[in-house]
């Protein structure tokens, strides 16, 4: 069963054929709606297979027939010489490990506040909540130079952890805010009864509400994942070897070093295109509800 | 034991720890405010603090009061930067939400009851799609497929017959309109995925009663799909407008804000000014006049959204 309108719905009134998947019938309009609705789809698709196409396709075959035309053979050259130019490998390790951490740390730090915010409800809650909304919302510009001078004092320029200590900080502020709207409605009589029997915070964070918003908190670290994964700004200031790079900074400041030819160019964006669209078919249904989640409650 | 005797017993306890625990769930936020004040609090102070300064970056800064402001005021490619962001942001928050409020009802009125949820499944990933998608690897896509002679979008032209197509990103008329067509590819998903969500929220009576008294589709779209996501539609016009003045990467990737200064950004002018011209004093400037209106944004989503629903 598909969304809880059809169910509701379609099973009740409008649908005379109950057996699979209770559709409605279709008419002429339905199927003129659908057509254009996947025609759209296709239109959006066009640009990633373009880039699939192009990407194993030889030059000299580009040459003659264009974008367009499929590949008259697959040719994976371009994509291997673009892999090893930009050692892809390395770029790939360090974009990894600031993710993780990122997702890991900042999900921490933002579970500690929020429990305070949504459970504890201290005194000033508001404020503080107010204050991480404005920290999310800042421009990356408006840090970026004192970060540069900071890191530099710290010893951290040039490392990718200065990038995991700066984008925990700056995710926790929107993880806050998420876990504790999501806190502050949890079962008041749960609470009670744990406090009753004399539990401590410590336990109530532990044993009570930890397991229950576990979800939500795996939600918020792939989002971060995805997140920390397409940053720019802040790592082209602060990663000046390419040994320390990341996958879309390496992509953003190599863009015309190593692809001057355009089956080259496509390479480069299919090797960039495919870890997202791998980590997207893993985590869909996170992804895709997870959107959701800073709208509305 | 009587009854009496657990309950004053429990309500002495409970007493107790509200006494303690309001105390003690305050040590809780202290790594959150510590990081935010080294990693947020202080940057910010030393940005605003450098936009009175003149300095470039290394030697002694020098104190100028509001200069930097007032050139700011005077200097023709700051404004010229946030017109560039205006028209940024109808492609990133107008067009995408009218786009998104159509394709999400044609889904979930269409696709999802006609035709079932593999379909659905498979147009929402679609348009998805650019949305997972490191900016930079989409810029540098769309450079390619802007390419004046061997792109995709001139070689589909050149095949209906338009001789002499536009040099997309090359031009200072079409360099815009360029990246704001990427933009909208780009930010479709996000309004889809939010609206189709909301249209499961709605109560499928008003749909029916609506349907039952004559009302066709748009009719029925107009007046309640429209009126029932006033929330999402408040939320995602803001979220978009922030993300929209906030652009920076295809700016910088796909044209360094030419040709001559007709793509410039106030985010891809403060970068200009701190690490190219390294007048770092104006550029805080210009950083600071966007947190600010920024902030101002933010401001009024917190309040939008704990008149909606955050109940602390």
């Amino acid at each position: 069963m598909s969304n809880p309108v059809e169910s509701a719905i379609g099973r009740k009134i409008w649908s005379p054929n109950r057996g699979k998947q209770n559709l409605k019938r279709r008419g002429v309009s339905s199927w003129l709606v659908f057509a254009t609705v996947i025609l759209i789809s296709l239109v959006w698709l066009f640009p990633l297979w373009m880039a699939l196409v192009n990407a194993i396709k030889t030059p000299l075959d580009f040459l003659h027939h264009g974008p367009l035309a499929l590949p008259r053979h697959i040719f994976l050259k371009s994509i291997q010489a673009f892999w090893t130019d930009v050692n892809f490998p390395q770029k790939l390790l360090n974009s990894f490990i600031v993710s993780f951490f990122v997702a890991l740390f900042g999900v921490a730090i933002s579970f500690l506040s929020a429990f305070a915010i949504g459970i504890g409800r201290i005194r000033g809650r508001y404020f503080v909540l107010g204050l991480f909304m404005v920290a999310f919302t800042v421009p990356q510009e408006s840090l970026v130079f004192p970060l540069y001078h900071l890191s530099q004092q710290v010893h951290l320029y040039n490392s990718v952890w200065v990038l995991v200590v700066i984008f925990s900080v700056i995710y926790s502020a929107f993880g806050t805010y998420m876990l504790s709207v999501v806190l502050g409605s949890f079962p008041t009589e749960i609470l009670e009864a744990a406090k009753v029997d004399g539990a401590s915070p410590r336990r109530i964070l532990w044993n009570i509400v930890l397991p229950i918003v576990r979800p939500t908190m795996f939600a918020l670290g792939t989002f971060f994942f995805v997140w920390v994964w397409n940053e720019y700004l802040i790592p082209l200031v602060l990663l000046a070897d390419n040994a320390n790079q990341t996958v879309s900074l390496s992509l953003g400041v190599t863009s015309g070093q190593y692809t001057s030819d355009p089956t080259t160019q496509a390479a480069a964006a299919l090797l960039g295109i495919i870890p997202s669209v791998i980590f997207y078919l893993i985590f869909q249904r996170t992804l895709s509800r997870g959107v959701t989640l800073g709208a509305v409650k | 034991m009587s009854t009496v005797e657990v309950v004053s017993e429990r309500q002495k306890r409970k007493n107790r720890s509200r006494r303690d625990s309001r105390a003690s769930y305050y040590w809780y936020t202290i790594p959150g405010i510590l990081a935010f004040v080294a990693v947020i609090g202080y940057p910010l102070f030393q940005n605003v603090k450098t936009s009175f300064y003149k300095w470039n970056g290394y030697g002694t800064p020098r104190y100028i009061g509001w200069k930097n402001y007032v050139d700011l005021f005077h200097d023709a490619t700051f404004w010229a930067s946030f017109a560039h962001a205006a028209e940024f942001i109808a492609a990133m928050s107008l067009v995408p939400t009218v786009l998104g409020l159509l394709f999400g009802a044609l889904i979930f009125d269409f696709v999802s009851p006609y035709f079932g949820q593999g379909w659905t499944t498979f147009v929402r990933a679609s348009l998805f799609m650019p949305q997972i998608i490191p900016i930079t690897v989409i810029s540098i896509l769309w450079n390619w497929l802007l390419s004046p002679n061997t792109g995709v979008f001139n070689t589909v032209l050149k095949s209906v017959g338009i001789h002499n197509p536009p040099n997309w990103l090359g031009n200072s008329h079409t360099a815009v309109l360029s990246i704001s067509i990427m933009l909208v590819w780009i930010q479709i998903g996000y309004t889809v995925t939010i609206f189709v969500t909301g249209m499961g929220r709605i109560d499928p009576a008003l749909h029916e009663a609506a349907s039952l008294d004559g009302a066709n589709w748009w009719q029925r779209f107009r007046v309640i799909t429209l009126s029932q996501l006033a929330p999402e539609i408040s939320i995602v016009i803001l979220t978009t407008a922030v993300a929209a003045i906030k652009i920076f990467a295809p700016v910088q990737i796909m044209t360094g804000g030419g040709p001559g200064t007709s793509t410039y950004v106030p985010a891809f002018f403060s970068y200009f000014n701190f690490f190219t011209t390294q007048k770092v004093g104006y550029g805080s400037a210009i950083a600071t006049v966007l947190m600010v209106i920024l902030s101002v944004l933010a401001v009024a989503m917190f309040r939008f959204q704990n008149r909606k629903g955050v109940d602390l």
